[in-house]
């Protein structure tokens, strides 16, 4: 009877079972790669990809939200539950939940990653070659989010085993390298800009990746490479194929999905890709029951999370007198300051983003629960304020004129005419990184933004409760980095802690 | 010469077959099968009546009746033990093994077998998860060896392992068997008497034997049982008085404006008194005029305290034993059914109870909830407050049918031409079906949705099988005068398979759509085994085993483990120097080494495997217009192997005053290894941030000690006392991790995200408590969020956080007190721990003032404890202070049961006894929680065990 003891599963299934039931396997495994990034597991809420205490707060994009945003300007949550209060505050430890959850995220999207090239070498089929093309692309994109978050971290590639070995530490350079290389051999063999099916990369994804890479190279290995990242920034701006959305509110719809602004978007659906993070938790933890109508946004109700500081709206300067479609503040029951931060009505709601259509229509979900509406990882605006920025640094390969134009763009949408155009004195960093908050806010830039001007640390900026005082107080530097999480140090001997923590 | 004549009896009916001698001469009879007897005696004569497994008693003659009651004698010498696949003899047995007989069991409301021993044994731990109809129990030998593999023992009932995991719709898998057909528990704890069971034993072996039939008659028991529970102490929330008190002095305008004008007490509204039923008839004796069997039925119905939960049951059992060719061959056939219907009430209920606010009323039939009112604000039900806990209970129906059978059929055949050599086979099964229904009404609020009303349905259908064959040869011989006095090997092979498969379906009314979810989990376990027990002068007593293990747990290439015990017993009384000692009548000393194993993964079944999970319907990923099934790679791990746990165990059986007192003192010793627990994965290694893996070594040592004395004894009087104490330190001792950093975290609480308190760290004992130092002021008040800095950098942080105290008991204990006058007896078992640790979730997470402020468009209560600390703000630190943490030490009455016995009656063909008992009677502690039994250490919204009186009536015909 010895021979039973190799039992078949049935419900999970080898890959040989799933490829003989399912022609499109290997695009389905695909798909987990790329769904990982805003979904969080097998079901709805469980079967979690991550072991994590709660389904929604496992998603990959909301911890990534939640660090680029509350750590910020830009945002306030009032929960403070599980950590997240350090977040608002900047004085996150090594043994913070979210720090923990974000990296692992990180490091799952590589391992699968690594497991699909893994599954797939040697196979000729033109198809699946694409697919191994964006799998690498991806596997990019989160060592890119390691960079830029983790700095000194793991190594892994589809080279090495599963289970039971304790990946080399690389430094932060290193990583950088790996992942340039690694883009620089993959840009030409991804699908030509406009090519490829929505939601998935093209090569045009791969510039952008590639000139986020050269435009914090600085930050990230101390080495300015702005002109790199214009040769990247300038391909997107004059051959990509995708165009300004008209209207600035259409971005962040429930029908988004029909912008040929997104370049690359993580997807949502109300009925057929549903989870508690992504935007689904954009949208809700952004609204309250009492001083809000949560059907203004398509949704049911709200969960009280994340306002605004007074630092940020004063970005827009007068709000009766401006006239900058993109400042999207819900006012009405709120006071601008940010007193109390656990009370919802203390920093303004942002009405960004909605699970409605352009023409008013709730999102799939009748009973409001999930949204449609996608998350724009990169945009176009995005390009063309980077493409500004690059010149601006001293970057050769673009050139001022075209800076001024592109960033004139943006304000002409914002303001429906040329009222908010700047001429070229204006364009300054500092400028910039205003724009950059007016135009990207809430759509996860803003720490790696405030870092590359200086002003995420120390004293040159300061917003309410940076620092864990009211009217916002010095951070020491090395809180830059996040921290390498205890549950990581514990395991593997080969890695070492970020200074400072 | 008169002819004397009376009646033999026991506690439970007559006795047939006691043999009646007068003293001193070789005239005697034996009693019928009513338990008569007569014989020609003269006055003062003595009669002498014996029967085997009861203490001998002798009386004077002096009259023409005399009556008697033989007491049982348990702690016989003759009698045997069971061990994995045999038994041996109590004086030749070698390890560490406990037996609980029926007379012994906790009387009362028994509904699941487990409750039958509480107390009763050292090294035994006996948790019952709650006060539900049909709880779970948490069954503890020795602490447990394992971290997060299963700490479960093994059961086995009649020769079948069982599957110790639930079945949808039952919550104590347990409930396979009514107790009324329990004969004995029998409690293998240390690895020379458990490590015939391998791969399984680790946790220590529970032999659970069903009754038999008899020689003789037909006999007929009936027996019936009522009881009424009531709920014993609610938890302390505010009352409305004390609440609006609070929310005028501090909540905004808005807030004030949202009192109602009732006074609610939600608690009160959703418990009851709960009445429940329990009948039970048996037949016995002998079918053909030659074969025994055992035929019983029995009915339950129990009623839960929180209003809806229920339990209905019928089980049966058949049992046959035929004998063959000269009782060469003998049969030994069991069948036992169950069918139970129960309904879980939703115990959401309970902390919903808590939370409500009292100024509200229970009911509104102005919103659209079914006549239930809830928070509503503009036509959105507040999805965050407390869901009205009535509305929770009415409108869910959440029910769940078993079927379920467990027997076996077992050979034994003694070789005719060497009947020393037997041959023995065992097949068994355990096979059952669950069906679960979950359906909410549609006018519940927890699934209203813009401005309409969905319900929900759930439904499990689970099939579990669990097929067994065990095969062997077992040679036993013994030699007169010689150097080996008895030998007696036994080598086999064992098959189990269990398989659990099923599938849930979720219907989604909102989206009309149905979630449904599979799974098919299968397990193989085979062995080959050996055991030799040698007897050497009848004084030295040597045991060796070894078991071969394999399971389909693991990668073929580390599948198979090989677990040896051996152990040596010293009969110390059957020494000429001892053997005619007046005070000393036993004195055994036993040692024994042995390595047992563990594989039991819960929620794992292919950890080796690379494979991969689809996603449902509603977590598909769009390319272009296309949504796509999701596959995702699981983790897998093809190094996982066995969880090795060596123990090594010394112990001491005495026996004095011709065994009036008699008992055992163990201490043991026991190192795991390979600690199969959930870990961090190093990032990117694997398929996910936690896996299972061989993480590391453990170490429980510990004292178990046990008396029961029989404090008097005449005719119309008897007393006896049992008592256990086991103390017990487990510690961790090695993690595959830094040792000065904590990394296995376990057991979030509740409030917060994502809060663990407990962690399991090298030098600690598993499952400790981990938590900020909190500060006190002149008064001993905690001061609000202030915590000793203790690394002294300044900053009061997660490196501040420390070890303090621990779940586990370091002491458990029990007292039982049995005493008879005529016909009355009054029996006692109290059971008690010392040295536990519970972290007070309820007041931690409900007693801190802002908690009722979370909103501006709804209130929520919190409990008494505010007035103590004047906590106002619920940071995760606050959560975490060792403030909550408190002594739990406990000890409880369980149960207090007077009897008395009526005699025969109707031409004395009924006997009866009739009892009243009291189950849950009272709780000395210090803890301020409803109840510091608390399974995990961390309570929160638990299912208050109620207090129970009982009524039972039992005949004998």
């Amino acid at each position: 009877c010895t021979g039973d003891l190799d039992t078949d599963p049935r419900v999970e299934q080898t890959i040989d079972n799933i490829l003989d039931e399912d022609p499109d396997a290997y695009k389905g495994m695909l798909a987990k790669i790329y769904s990982a990034f805003i979904l969080t597991g097998q079901e709805t809420s469980g079967q979690t990809d991550v072991v994590a205490p709660d389904a929604g707060a496992s998603s990959y994009i909301r911890n990534y939200w939640n660090f680029q945003e509350l750590t910020t300007d830009e945002a306030l949550n009032r929960w403070g539950d599980g950590g997240l209060d350090a977040l608002n505050r900047l004085n996150w430890t090594a043994g913070n939940n979210f720090v923990r959850i974000l990296y692992d995220r990180i490091y799952l999207e590589v391992a699968m990653a690594n497991n699909f090239l893994r599954e797939t070498q040697g196979i000729e089929d033109e198809e699946i070659q694409d697919f191994r093309n964006e799998a690498r692309f991806l596997r990019a994109l989160a060592y890119w989010h390691a960079i830029d978050m983790f700095g000194n971290v793991p190594f892994v590639t589809e080279n090495d085993p599963v289970g039971n070995f304790e990946p080399p530490r690389y430094t932060r350079e290193a990583l950088f390298n790996y992942v340039e290389n690694e883009l620089l051999e993959i840009i030409p063999l991804m699908k030509d800009p406009g090519t490829n099916e929505y939601a998935r990369a093209d090569r045009v994804a791969a510039w952008m990746l590639i000139s986020k890479l050269y435009l914090n190279a600085e930050v990230y290995i101390g080495e300015p490479r702005y002109s790199e990242a214009l040769t990247y920034l300038d391909n997107i701006v004059r051959e990509s194929g995708y165009s300004l959305e008209p209207d600035y509110q259409n971005l962040f719809l429930a029908d988004n999905d029909n912008s040929r602004e997104i370049i690359l978007p993580l997807a949502s659906d109300g009925l057929r890709s549903q989870s508690y993070g992504g935007t689904t938790y954009i949208i809700h933890a952004g609204i309250s029951n009492s001083t809000m109508n949560p059907s203004d946004f398509g949704v049911n109700g709200g969960w009280e999370g994340n306002r605004t500081t007074s630092a940020f709206v004063d970005l827009f300067g007068n709000l009766e007198t401006n006239g900058d479609r993109r400042a999207l503040f819900h006012t009405e029951g709120h006071i601008k300051e940010n007193t109390d931060y656990t009370a919802f009505n203390n920093g303004y709601a942002i009405a960004k983003f909605k699970n409605i259509t352009a023409s008013g229509d709730m999102g799939s979900d009748t009973s409001g629960e999930f949204v449609d509406t996608d998350f724009p990882l990169f945009r176009l605006a995005d390009a063309y304020l980077m493409y500004a920025e690059a010149v601006v640094r001293g970057g050769t390969g673009g050139d001022l004129s075209t800076a001024l134009d592109l960033v004139n763009q943006l304000r002409e949408r914002a303001y429906g005419d040329t009222s908010g155009n700047i001429g070229s004195a204006a364009l300054t960093l500092d400028f910039i990184l205003d724009e950059r908050g007016r135009e990207l806010y809430w759509e996860g830039h803003r720490r790696t933004d405030l870092i590359r001007f200086g002003k995420f640390t120390g004293n040159t900026y300061l917003w309410p409760w940076k620092g864990a005082t009211l009217g916002g107080s010095a951070v020491e530097s090395f809180r830059t980095l996040l921290p390498i999480p205890l549950t990581d140090l514990g395991v593997n001997s080969n890695l070492v802690q970020n200074p400072g923590y | 010469q008169t002819t004397v004549h009376g009646t033999v009896t026991d506690h439970s009916g007559p006795l047939p077959g006691v043999n009646v001698v007068i003293k001193g001469t070789t005239t005697g009879t034996t009693t019928d099968f009513d338990g008569n007897y007569s014989i020609e005696a003269a006055s003062g004569d003595i009669l002498v009546f014996s029967y085997i497994g009861y203490r001998t008693s002798e009386k004077t003659v002096s009259g023409n009746t005399l009556d008697i009651i033989l007491e049982e004698d348990t702690q016989q010498l003759d009698e045997v033990v069971l061990i994995g696949y045999g038994q041996v003899k109590k004086k030749d047995a070698t390890g560490s093994v406990t037996t609980v007989k029926s007379d012994d069991f906790n009387n009362g409301m028994v509904v699941s077998p487990d409750q039958l021993i509480a107390g009763k044994t050292a090294g035994v731990q006996i948790t019952s998860s709650g006060g539900e109809p049909g709880a779970g129990a948490n069954i503890r030998i020795r602490g447990g060896a394992s971290l997060n593999a299963s700490n479960d023992p093994l059961i086995v009932i009649d020769g079948v392992p069982v599957d110790k995991e639930g079945i949808a719709g039952v919550s104590n898998p347990l409930n396979i068997v009514n107790p009324n057909d329990i004969e004995s528990f029998t409690v293998l704890k240390d690895a020379s008497a458990a490590a015939i069971y391998g791969s399984r034993a680790s946790n220590g072996v529970i032999i659970i034997t069903t009754k038999k039939g008899s020689s003789g008659e037909v006999q007929f028991n009936y027996n019936a049982k009522t009881s009424v529970s009531t709920v014993t102490r609610t938890v302390d929330a505010f009352s409305a008085d004390s609440f609006r008190n609070l929310v005028q002095n501090y909540g905004s305008d808005a807030q004030q404006a949202l009192l109602g004008n009732y006074h609610t007490n939600w608690q009160d509204i959703i418990f009851r008194d709960a009445i429940s039923f329990d009948q039970n008839f048996s037949a016995k004796g002998q079918l053909f005029g030659n074969t025994p069997f055992r035929a019983s039925v029995g009915y339950t119905e129990q009623d839960g305290i929180l209003k809806t939960s229920s339990l209905e049951r019928w089980t049966g059992s058949f049992g046959i034993t035929p004998r063959f060719f000269d009782n060469h061959l003998k049969v030994d056939i069991n069948v036992k059914g169950i069918l139970s219907n129960s309904r879980f009430g939703d115990t959401g209920a309970i902390g919903s109870a808590i939370l409500m606010n009292p100024t509200n009323p229970v009911y509104d039939s102005s919103l659209p909830f079914g006549g239930y009112y809830e928070d509503f604000t503009n036509g959105n039900v507040e999805t965050l407050a407390p869901r009205n806990p009535l509305g929770l209970l009415k409108q869910r129906n959440n029910t769940g049918d078993v079927k379920r059978s467990v027997g076996n059929i077992e050979l034994d055949y003694k070789l005719h031409f060497l009947p020393e050599l037997r041959a023995h086979a065992n097949f068994g099964y355990d096979i059952s079906t669950g069906e679960r229904n979950d359906r909410v009404s549609e006018e519940a609020a927890g699934y209203y949705r813009n401005g309409t009303g969905y319900g929900h349905l759930e439904t499990e259908s689970q099939n579990k099988r669990n097929l067994l064959m065990d095969l062997y040869l077992n040679y036993s011989k013994s030699y007169e005068n010689s150097f080996i006095t008895n030998l007696d090997v036994t080598a086999g092979h064992s098959y189990q398979s269990f398989t659990n498969s099923g599938f849930k379906n979720n219907y989604d009314y909102i989206n009309d759509q149905v979630i449904v979810t599979r799974y098919y989990n299968p397990v193989v376990i085979a062995s080959f085994f050996g055991r030799a027990n040698v007897s050497i002068k009848d004084k030295y007593l040597l045991t060796a085993t070894l078991r071969r293990d394999g399971s389909s747990r693991f990668d073929p290439d580390v599948r198979w483990g090989n677990f040896p015990s051996a152990a040596f017993a010293w009969n110390m009384y059957n020494e000429p120097w001892l053997e005619n000692s007046a005070t000393l009548s036993n004195l055994k000393l036993r040692m024994g080494w042995g390595i047992t194993g563990q594989q039991d993964l819960p929620g794992r079944y292919f950890p080796y495997l690379s494979v991969y999970l689809a996603g449902t319907p509603q977590v598909q990923y769009p390319f272009g217009d296309n949504y796509y099934t999701t596959y995702r790679p699981n983790p897998y791990s093809n190094s996982l192997t066995w969880e090795e746990t060596t123990t090594y165990n010394a112990g001491l059986d005495y026996g004095f005053f011709d065994n009036r007192i008699t008992g055992a003192v163990d201490i043991y010793y026991r190192k795991t290894k390979d600690l199969l627990s959930e870990v961090s994965t190093p990032a990117g290694s694997n398929l996910s941030n936690v896996f299972v893996d061989n993480v590391g070594t453990m170490e429980n040592k510990g004292l178990e000690f046990e008396i029961n004395a029989t404090a008097i004894e005449t005719d119309t009087f008897s007393w006896n006392l049992g008592a256990n104490f086991t103390w017990n330190r487990s510690e961790v001792t090695g993690l595959n991790a830094d040792t000065d950093f904590i990394s296995v975290q376990d057991r979030n609480i509740t409030g917060g995200t994502g809060l663990f308190n407990q962690v399991h760290a090298v030098g600690e004992t598993p499952y400790s408590f981990y938590v900020y130092e909190q500060v006190y002021d002149a008064d001993g008040k905690p001061v609000e969020n202030v915590f000793v800095d203790r690394n002294g950098d300044g900053v009061v942080d997660d490196n501040d956080r420390y070890i303090h105290k621990s779940a586990l008991p370091d002491v458990y204990y029990g007292f039982t007190s049995q005493f008879r006058y005529k016909k009355w007896d009054l029996n006692m078992v109290f059971r008690g721990q010392a040295g536990n640790y519970v972290y007070n979730n309820i007041d931690s997470n409900v007693g801190i003032r802002n908690g009722v402020f979370t909103s501006s468009t709804f209130l929520t209560n919190i409990v008494e404890n505010y007035n103590e600390t004047g906590f106002v703000q619920a940071t995760d630190q606050v959560r975490l202070s060792d403030y909550y943490i408190q002594n739990a030490s406990f000890l409880r009455l369980d149960n207090i049961t007077l009897g008395y016995n009526a005699g025969r009656f109707l031409g004395n063909s009924f006997s009866a006894r009739i009892y009243g008992s009291v189950q849950n009677v009272f709780t000395v502690t210090g803890y301020d929680g409803l109840d510091p039994e608390v399974q995990n250490g961390n309570d929160y919204n638990i299912y208050p065990r109620p207090r129970t009186f009982l009524l039972g009536l039992s005949v004998d015909f």
